[in-house]
């Protein structure tokens, strides 16, 4: 990196990539000697491929995509490298305002194993009736919200791969499609539950977090020979991406940094949805406030810094779900993915991110890959 | 070979569809209406899916290759890893292509040079209209602006055009400044 550097960088919209957007729009990126372009896309296959070929130099991507696109998965192989996380949770499981007064009718829903098993008993209930499945969106097969979804409903008993439809939407048309009966729930980033919430047409039934403590969610990716050959420019993007983080987890800056995402250039919503998002206050339906200060993590204890264990687990959740086939190149490729050395390099660290606990289920730290899917009554094993 | 269209936009979608047929292309098919896109799909069974670049459904459809058993799992156009100039040309363009697994890779390259030929004739096209529509209406402009010097000194049309070019030239303006000018002026003296 010589004197000034030009960086174009795609997002979609969502509040999770508010370290970016900060660090952009606040000049700490431009003190790092950056000169950012944010780019907003309409769709992950979009901005897959424009950094694939070169027209991103960075972008906010989905953490498991970043994973199969090392792969090769759903695609062609390019190896990415993801040198900092931009955010942990964030998603949420909405279901329509008619699907939730059916969930609500045969008991409680408050914790995910009673919700998923109310599922298991609408799914089996249509199926009788022989009326249509349940069709539930998602953004990405690589997704965390494809995984969280599968994951929930499977505990219940349902497959999602025989039970019911997923089909992958891009999150600004999520409400949409709900208030159009196309969709009976979904698993979607913020702010777009908070918008069903808001629209009248949708309930938040789990925060993601409900569903995996601590799940990483979205990354800053960079092809990997950009990232190996131009390391001052990897430091300074995770260095203003930081600063950026911290700007944004001050809580005095709260009013401030809802107003920026809220711009049409960035998320283009609400500030006061914005708000809400920021500090894990979510309106879950007309009436009720739901709380927790984890659903949605941008720089709080250590969160940015990759750990290659996330990439071991989110490489599992492809093989439960038979994206992949388990090859111990393929895991150790899937694990180079998240780079805490690169970002050790630039901001120092040695942060160790917990496990991703599951609502339920077998753990998965210190278990081979072929005992903690043999955990699991619904799914691939090895 | 079926082919479907995936585009919003009627006259480009229109280009496309002609330069397929003039290849010997018949079978083409355009889906415009996004809500039922996987009905639709699955109702034509294509052997190419070809989809503009600003359309959201991108990610519906890449799913939908995932899991479908209804459509004969198409794959992302771009399977041959070395093929990274169709790659840039396609995606500049603003195009992307997917196909059934096992079609020959030269068919699958005249379709996407196709494609991408296309598209790029179609945004000239745009870039010509939307030149025709602004010299049009600074023509408009010149003509306002004649009009009220015409009046204001009594001059000819040609001697109000003349004044002008006169002025452009002296101020290193472009004459559709000037008339922009005369026009505001009169505008504050009425």
């Amino acid at each position: 990196m010589n004197g000034e550097a030009q960086v174009k960088i795609g997002f979609i919209p969502l509040v999770d990539a508010a370290a970016l957007f900060i660090a952009t729009h606040k000049g700490f990126a431009a003190a790092q000697g950056l000169d950012v372009e944010l780019i907003r896309e309409v769709s992950w296959a979009n901005i897959r491929d424009k950094l694939a070929i070169g027209r991103f130099d960075a972008a906010h991507l989905l953490a498991p995509m970043a994973v199969a696109s090392t792969l090769g998965l759903g695609h062609v192989r390019v190896p990415l490298a993801a040198p900092i996380n931009l955010a942990m949770n964030g998603n949420a499981i909405a279901v329509s305002t008619a699907l939730y007064a059916e969930l609500t009718a045969l008991g409680e829903v408050g914790d995910p194993a009673q919700s998923a098993r109310a599922l298991a008993k609408v799914v089996a209930r249509r199926q009788a009736e022989r009326r249509e499945p349940l069709t539930f969106g998602m953004t990405f097969p690589f997704s965390m919200h494809n995984y969280q979804l599968r994951y929930w409903m499977a505990e219940g008993g349902v497959d999602p791969d025989e039970d019911l439809r997923l089909i992958a939407l891009p999150p600004p048309y999520m409400v949409e499609n709900l208030a159009r009966g196309q969709l009976d729930g979904f698993c979607v980033g913020a702010p777009w539950s908070s918008v069903a919430v808001d629209a009248g047409v949708g309930v938040i039934l789990h925060f993601g977090c409900e569903i995996f403590e601590r799940a990483p969610e979205k990354v800053l990716a960079l092809r990997e020979s950009v990232a190996n050959d131009d390391p001052d420019l990897v430091a300074a993007l995770i260095r203003a991406v930081c600063k950026g983080a911290a700007y944004v987890d001050e809580p005095q800056n709260l009013d401030e940094v809802s107003q920026i995402l809220s711009g049409p250039e960035y998320v283009g919503v609400d500030a006061d949805i914005i708000r809400r998002v920021l500090t894990g206050r979510l309106r879950v339906n007309g009436q009720e406030t739901r709380e927790r200060n984890d659903y949605l993590i941008i720089g709080e204890a250590g969160a940015m810094r990759p750990d290659p264990r996330q990439a071991a687990w989110i490489y599992a959740q492809m093989l439960r779900w038979g994206q992949t086939r388990y090859a111990p190149a393929m895991a150790d490729k899937a694990k180079s993915v998240l780079r805490p050395d690169l970002f050790d390099a630039a901001v120092g660290g040695a942060h160790d991110q917990g496990e991703i606990a599951a609502f339920a289920g077998p753990s998965f730290d210190g278990r081979s890959y072929g005992d903690y899917l043999a955990g699991f009554a619904i799914g691939q094993r090895l | 070979m079926k082919i479907v269209i995936v585009d919003e936009s009627p006259i480009r979608s229109l280009i496309l569809q002609e330069g397929l047929r003039d290849a010997g292309f018949t079978q083409v098919e355009r889906i415009d209406e996004m809500h039922n896109l996987l009905k639709q799909i699955y109702a034509i069974d294509p052997d190419v899916i070809l989809i503009d670049l600003e359309n959201p459904s991108r990610d519906t459809l890449e799913q939908m290759f995932q899991v479908s058993r209804a459509v004969r799992r198409p794959i992302a156009m771009f399977v041959d890893q070395s093929d990274t100039a169709s790659i840039q040309a396609s995606v500049d363009a603003g195009v992307s292509a997917y196909i059934v697994d096992g079609l020959k890779k030269e068919r699958i390259k005249s379709i996407l040079d196709l494609c991408i030929s296309r598209f790029e004739a179609f945004s000239k096209l745009q870039d010509d209209l939307e030149r025709a529509k602004s010299d049009l209406e600074e023509r408009k402009t010149i003509e306002r602006a004649k009009g009220i010097l015409m009046k204001a000194k009594k001059l000819s049309e040609d001697e109000a055009y003349k004044m002008m070019r006169g002025a452009a030239m002296r101020e290193n303006r472009k004459i559709i400044d000037i008339a922009r000018s005369v026009i505001t002026a009169a505008e504050m003296f009425k």
